[in-house]
């Protein structure tokens, strides 16, 4: 009677979950299964869910050559793992000294992190817009790059993982010889894997997928980021309606991230949900 | 400066004086160029009239503010993120728990299931938009399909001012899900399985009225931080806006960081764009420092 029951609830539990888990997929599924339409099924007041004949050849190529979309998955590549690599390298050194090193000052700095934290990129894009319109680095990559090269995340996480780094290590590393940022860079960093991992998913999905910036402060499509190139590609495709190029052209943008994902599922989770959880 | 030459010299270490401005300077003095001062700049900004290209800039006190505040374009964006947000926190909530609870102490599919609510927080929201446009197409659309082959009477989501600020929230309820699912998992499973027995043996046996007598209340902390985290993400709404109705049909879903990328980057103007910026991340802060409060004290039993 009890097992009957738990049964019960367990494929109650389990038809929830399916239709949820169907609700979440859909736009996925529908966004790959219309990038192989022809564009009279697309458009087939009859509907089919299923393509009727073979159009995702047409479609892929078409967002290849019709978008600069190689160069799209380039420039995503180059910035966000450029943002990534500097952000490391400034933030980690700082983390280092707030977590170790007691320093007159340190109070002041750590509250200004604090700060930083609260203050999200739209706040302080209009003074930079102004400042790289005046020294004309609007449509360069630095203007995609350089106002990301802080990250006050990174050093607050850095500093909560940094804070456990046994002491009796860095001295004996002091007394061996060791610089300061050699003690960062060549014993305390190598040992903070899982919180430079976690970091380095939540930067790079986050600058991978950014419009907000992007579209401010680029308007060659030769430099667009993926989000950007998408949007200007959608614009100029809208008048020809080819929604299964445009669904190619959106796989094709949010495939290195998603295969990424369901490879290592785990760190991706923890790498996003980190400003969340403590 | 002295106590850390104090603490050096204990330490008998070798490094000198120099070490600590190498360490710390690069990050304090980007931290400054990139968001501290440009912040400080946008709100003295806000008290002048300048306007990008233009010549000059003079001192208008609160002048922004007042023609903000009798702006009934400002207002509307107010309601419209207002609306958004209040459809999109209960939404993402209500579904994330619902969909913890179910997972919680399951073991049979339940990678399958995570990666599936998870999916859409990695995805390009930007090329989601355009699936979700295309499945919200009046005639064309999956969503219409569904509807009138259930019988019911097509809706033209996003091209009907009464739905298209709806439309745009299910996004966002989709979008936002499987995040607060990781968060309230980890809620669940902070819960000591003790508490949960002694509830069972003290004659809470129903489901639902255990989680209403004991996991709900526990639960509390948790359901708070998902709250503000949820307000804060929503409130900064603009990917689907820009992507799908730029605004329309009919002003109807013209958002705050909307009005303030237009302000700002369309029109240039780039004192009245100000003002707004303080205005948004005046709200932002807010609930950052209620959150920060919030997890402070995340665990009371």
């Amino acid at each position: 009677m009890v097992q009957n029951r738990s049964l019960f609830a367990s494929a109650v539990a389990h038809s929830i979950l399916l239709a949820g888990a169907a609700f979440m997929l859909m736009p996925f599924v529908w966004m790959v299964i219309t990038s192989l339409k022809t564009p009279d099924d697309v458009f087939l007041a009859d509907f089919h869910l299923l393509p009727s004949k073979w159009g995702g050849t047409d479609n892929y190529i078409s967002a290849f050559t019709e978008a600069p979309l190689l160069r799209l998955m380039l420039n995503g590549a180059f910035v966000s793992l450029s943002i990534l690599v500097i952000q490391v390298v400034i933030a980690a050194p700082c983390a280092y000294a707030l977590a170790k090193i007691p320093f007159r000052g340190s109070g002041i700095l750590m509250s200004l992190v604090l700060l930083g934290l609260m203050i999200p990129i739209q706040v302080p894009a209009l003074p930079i817009y102004i400042a790289f319109a005046y020294v004309g680095l609007l449509d360069t990559y630095t203007a995609l790059i350089v106002p990301f090269s802080i990250s006050v995340f990174c050093i607050f996480l850095l500093r909560q993982f940094f804070k456990t780094f046994p002491h009796e290590i860095i001295e004996a590393a002091r007394l061996d010889g060791y610089s300061e940022l050699g003690i960062v860079w060549l014993i305390v960093v190598p040992s903070s894997w899982p919180a430079i991992a976690a970091f380095s998913i939540f930067s790079v999905v986050g600058h991978w997928n950014d419009l907000y910036w992007p579209l401010i402060v680029i308007t060659d499509p030769n430099l667009a980021t993926p989000p950007l190139g998408l949007m200007m590609f959608r614009q100029s495709s809208q008048a020809g309606g080819n929604i299964g190029a445009l669904m190619a052209a959106g796989t094709i943008v949010i495939a290195p991230l998603v295969l990424a994902f369901l490879f290592a599922q785990a760190q991706f989770i923890r790498g996003l949900t980190v400003t969340g959880l403590k | 400066m002295s106590a850390y030459i104090a603490s050096n010299n204990r330490s008998g270490a070798r490094y000198g004086f120099l070490s600590l401005p190498t360490l710390v300077m690069p990050a304090t003095i980007l931290l400054l160029a990139f968001s501290l001062v440009p912040s400080a700049v946008v709100i003295l900004l806000s008290f002048t009239n300048y306007e990008l290209g233009m010549p000059g800039l003079h001192f208008v006190g609160l002048g922004n503010y007042s023609d903000m505040v009798s702006d009934h374009i400002f207002w509307q964006s107010v309601r419209n993120t207002a609306l958004y947000v209040a459809i999109v926190v209960p939404g993402s909530i209500f579904m994330a728990l619902l969909v913890a609870l179910l997972l919680e102490r399951r073991r049979f599919m339940t990678r399958f299931y995570k990666v599936a609510y998870f999916l859409p927080v990695t995805a390009t929201l930007v090329a989601m938009a355009t699936v979700w446009e295309f499945i919200l197409h009046p005639t064309f659309g999956l969503a219409n399909h569904l509807l009138t082959s259930l019988g019911w009477e097509p809706v033209r989501f996003l091209a009907d001012p009464n739905w298209a600020m709806v439309s745009l929230a299910i996004i966002g309820i989709w979008q936002s899900v499987g995040f607060n699912v990781i968060l309230f998992l980890a809620g669940l499973g902070s819960i000591p399985r003790e508490i949960d027995e002694a509830a069972a043996l003290d004659g809470a046996d129903g489901g639902l009225d255990r989680f209403l007598t004991v996991t709900w209340p526990l639960l509390g902390p948790t359901t708070l931080f998902v709250t503000l985290t949820t307000a804060v993400n929503s409130l900064r709404i603009f990917e689907s806006v820009t992507v799908i109705t730029q605004g329309g049909p009919d002003k109807s879903t013209g958002v705050i960081l909307y009005s303030i990328y237009l302000e700002a980057f369309r029109y240039f103007r780039t004192g009245y764009a100000s003002a707004l910026t303080v205005a948004f991340l005046a709200v932002t802060v807010t609930l950052i420092l209620l959150q920060m409060r919030v997890s402070d004290r995340k665990v009371h039993y």
